[in-house]
């Protein structure tokens, strides 16, 4: 049961990847976007980091796609077309991409990995906990680090977004 | 553990977003296509750091919490990234990568 939605989902999620790096439509391709991180966390609610699947749903799928469609929607007629590449840089990135691809696909296929048989759920208790602990291995430096991070990043958009106007009132 | 699934066909998904946003990144003229494209990158990599923490090393959470941090930051990455096209959008009316040629305004 698992194995065929599995299947299911790593299907929807290349082809809808294609979908989103070759449609010529804007705004139909930030859709496509959407229905990758939406069957990634789908992956996620199957090997049961079930926390996970849901920062990516409310993250990704509501935080950044929404963000993505007011930048479009702002920029953009939803009409025009989108300029692609040329038919020959086209051809010579997909074989770059095929031969990149074939060599990860090597590596990964002659390393052993040895996978520890597990049907564990990990809580959320857990991973707070983890994130919080200052003891050996604990995460409560890069969680702040992180948390100043997402701080200076707003205050710098805010000034990049509001302009020029900032710096001609003096 | 997904029953029946090996750690390789997770890891053979993964390694073909990640491609697929690679050949985006260099084929697309627009800066909003190159900002998804770099999406599709940033999320093929945390599948691999979740993948590899629940195959191998189970009783951990490392994976876990470097995906946390990564989604993070792609999402700092992406209110940044969608402000600066939008002032760009302001300066020069477009956003087409070869319309952008001067970095400082």
């Amino acid at each position: 049961m698992e194995k065929i939605i599995f299947y299911i989902l790593a299907f929807i999620i290349v082809a809808f990847a294609i979908a989103s790096v070759s449609s010529r439509k804007m705004l139909r391709s930030v859709i496509y976007l959407l229905f990758v991180l939406v069957g990634i966390a789908g992956i996620y609610f199957l090997i049961d980091y079930n926390f996970l699947a849901a920062i990516q749903l409310t993250v990704y799928a509501g935080g950044i796609i929404v963000l993505i469609i007011f930048s479009v929607l702002l920029v953009h007629h939803i009409e025009m077309e989108l300029e692609i590449a040329k038919p020959i840089k086209q051809i010579v990135t997909a074989l770059l991409c095929l031969i990149g691809l074939g060599v990860f696909l090597y590596t990964i296929y002659n390393h052993p990995f040895q996978p520890v048989e597990n049907y564990t759920t990990t809580t959320v208790n857990e991973i707070g906990k983890g994130l919080l602990s200052y003891e050996k291995g604990g995460f409560v430096l890069p969680f702040e680090v992180i948390s100043v991070l997402l701080l200076a990043a707003m205050v710098g958009a805010i000034v990049i977004a509001k302009g020029t106007k900032l710096f001609d009132k003096k | 553990m997904i029953a029946g699934i090996s750690i390789y066909e997770i890891l053979t998904v993964t390694s073909i977003i990640f491609f697929i946003g690679v050949y985006g990144f260099i084929t697309r003229k627009n800066l909003i296509s190159i900002l998804i494209s770099t999406e599709l990158i940033l999320n093929a990599s945390v599948v691999n750091f979740v993948v590899i923490n629940k195959y191998l090393y189970p009783t951990l959470l490392e994976g876990v919490f470097f995906s946390i941090f990564i989604i993070a930051v792609a999402a700092a990455e992406t209110a940044l990234a969608v402000a600066i096209i939008i002032n760009l959008y302001r300066q020069i009316s477009s956003v087409e990568v070869k319309e952008t040629e001067i970095m400082k305004y």
